[in-house]
């Protein structure tokens, strides 16, 4: 199936929730809901017109320079999700405020998801309801912020840390 | 934390179960170990010799590439993508490559495309050599080790000749490549892929029938086809399971459409086929390569050759005193680093887009526009700038899909680039591998999965 037949399946099927779509440079991207990306995502990998069987990627943006921007929310998640039996890809974002860093874990939809959101978590501090163990995964444990936000300067020392003495 | 600390300094501090007579060990394993590369940690609950569990733990090499990205312009970022994996930098230049390039919406000629194709072949024999040889010592066959890093040797000539570097080599540029290939580089790689075959006749007479190497490797790290495709791996160990899955069949990039080769696919997802699908994938590779030389089309080349070159500070000088009646057409010697890039060969390189790719020298130096244009493509804040939107790009790395996306906002600079690592996926199922197994399996386990720390800690 093509980008904007898998574009319009999706509308079809869960109308407002899709925020937007869009295909550029072939791309095919849907803007979801938050509260129905759990749904979405479980639909894409069940539906047999559909069959994304695997989670490719899974990652973050902070909006918070991006000029004409301002007023959207601060991050989006971003789900990259591939067929292996039609070999079809499609890009699914999710807007999330910065108030409320929460999105529903994919864990219970793919194993993957476990690393995938750790390391979300520890480069932008967006949460996910669900996982079973959400540490950081690049960083170590006394790392201060959120090193991939925006607004973390790529200057910033952070203390050492070793065994106290 | 307290606990965990104490069971991690002092051996057999584990839960005595109250039925058995027995206590589970806890045992680090790494990041100071010759066999995790120095940079992986497995912190393992053992019964016995078995691993009852396992936790991994990556980040000891991270730094920052993503957002190190984001700091520079959008050539500032590929040398940082070569040291993502470092066995085969050539790919990860090429996938940065493409997908700023997608972004930009153009396209390189087609014998820009058939050198990355040549240069990536190439770069995936060199890994898969890496990881078989490397594996191959860590059982005790060291011989096999001496003989596949000799094989890459040969190739890392070629590497070198190409790009005049044999690790670091920064050989993309934005729209094209750095340099054309040499002009006596079909004889070489011919040359040097008799010596690979040699030497791969001489491992599958060394290891595919040893009865040692097959029970240290057969039916151990296996992992099912389900688990596979729900972890994302992909690439080799996803094959040895039986799924055909190849960026470059199934989504084709460049020119792999144009070339015949083929998939080779495992059965058990076990080490022992992982070790067989990385063998019979170099032979492929190598076939590539010899198919796409016969094709590799030669481009144009609109300035006559002929006449004698010109030192640089002379065809410098000419210009400054206006006499650049023809200059254009003077070939010029530049020097050793820019050999292969010269007014003729940049052409059919690169794209014809000057908004992308820096004129070629002479035209820099020989005319006020040539001037203009590189100074306009250096200068801070004006250089490539695709427009707002984001675009991803995936091309087969030697460990899997190697993806990237990148999201412009407009400016010269990268606003998002996010790397997709081969190598995360298997990683994050390296648990589900050696759980179960023996203590001395996790080693071998360890090896097929090729792990390089540099594009999974990025």
């Amino acid at each position: 199936m093509d980008g904007p037949a898998i574009l319009d399946r999706l509308r079809a099927r869960f109308g407002p929730r899709i925020l937007g779509t869009h295909a550029h440079r072939g791309d095919a991207t849907a803007l979801v809901e938050r509260a129905a990306i759990r749904e979405v995502l479980g639909h894409c990998r069940e539906e047999p017109e559909l069959a994304f069987e695997v989670l490719m990627d899974l990652t973050a943006v902070d909006y918070l320079n991006l000029p004409g921007a301002e007023g959207r929310p601060r991050f989006e998640v971003v789900y990259h999700l591939y067929s292996l039996t039609h070999r079809h890809r499609v890009r699914l974002k999710v807007p999330v405020d910065a108030a409320d860093p929460v999105v529903d874990s994919a864990v219970p939809l793919w194993p993957i998801a476990d690393w995938f959101e750790r390391e979300v978590w520890d480069m932008f501090g967006i949460r996910f309801a669900g996982h079973p163990d959400l540490r950081r995964l690049l960083m170590y444990e006394e790392f201060g912020g959120h090193p991939l936000r925006k607004d973390y300067p790529i200057t910033r020392r952070q203390p050492l840390i070793g065994p106290k003495v | 934390m307290v606990e965990r600390a104490k069971q991690e300094f002092f051996l057999g501090e584990g839960p005595v179960p109250e039925t058995e007579e027995t206590q589970r060990l806890y045992v680090n394993i790494g990041p100071s170990h010759p066999a995790m590369h120095g940079v992986i940690r497995i912190f393992a609950e053992l019964d016995g010799e078995v691993v009852a569990k396992a936790d991994v733990e990556i980040g000891y090499l991270h730094r920052a590439f993503e957002k190190h990205c984001e700091t520079g312009t959008y050539t500032q970022a590929i040398p940082y993508t070569d040291r993502l994996n470092y066995v085969s930098p050539l790919i990860n230049n090429f996938g940065y490559a493409a997908c700023v390039e997608k972004l930009l919406g153009i396209q390189v000629p087609e014998r820009c495309q058939y050198i990355r194709v040549i240069m990536s072949e190439i770069s995936r024999i060199t890994d898969h050599l890496t990881c078989i040889g490397a594996s191959a010592m860590e059982l005790g066959a060291f011989t096999v080790f001496l003989y596949m890093i000799k094989a890459r040797e040969y190739l890392w000539e070629l590497v070198e000749a190409v790009t005049g570097a044999r690790l670091t080599i920064s050989y993309v540029r934005i729209g094209g490549v750095k340099a054309d290939l040499p002009p006596d580089f079909a004889a070489r790689t011919r040359a040097a892929f008799k010596e690979v075959r040699t030497v791969l006749d001489e491992v599958h007479k060394l290891l595919t029938a040893n009865r040692i190497f097959i029970d240290r490797m057969r039916g151990v790290g296996a992992i099912t086809k389900e688990e596979a495709i729900g972890y994302a791996i992909t690439g080799p160990l996803l094959r040895a399971c039986g799924v055909p899955y190849d960026v470059r069949r199934a989504t084709p990039y460049f020119v792999y459409d144009r070339l015949d080769f083929e998939i080779p696919v495992g059965e058990h997802g076990d080490n022992y086929d992982r070790y067989l699908v990385r063998m019979a994938e170099m032979e492929q590779s190598m076939r590539i390569v010899e198919q796409a030389l016969e094709q590799l089309p030669g481009g144009p080349i609109n300035v006559d050759a002929a006449g004698r070159p010109l030192e640089p500070a002379e065809f410098v000088d000419r210009g400054k005193l206006g006499q650049t009646k023809g200059l254009l057409h003077v070939p010029l010697r530049l020097s050793p680093t820019l050999e292969g890039s010269e007014g003729p060969l940049h052409q059919r390189i690169n794209a014809p887009d000057k908004r992308v790719v820096l004129p070629p020298k002479e035209t820099t130096y020989g005319s006020i526009e040539g001037l203009m244009n590189h100074f306009m493509l250096v200068m801070e804040g004006f250089g490539i700038r695709p427009p707002q939107g984001e675009a991803y790009v995936a091309v087969e790395g030697a460990n899997g899909e190697l993806g990237f996306y990148i999201v412009s906002d407009g400016t010269d600079r990268p606003y998002r680039v996010r790397c997709r690592p081969p190598c995360l996926p298997p990683m994050a199922a390296l648990h589900r591998m050696i759980e179960g197994e023996m203590v001395a399996d996790i080693v071998p386990t360890f090896g097929s999965v090729n792990m390089i720390a540099g594009e999974l800690d990025r």
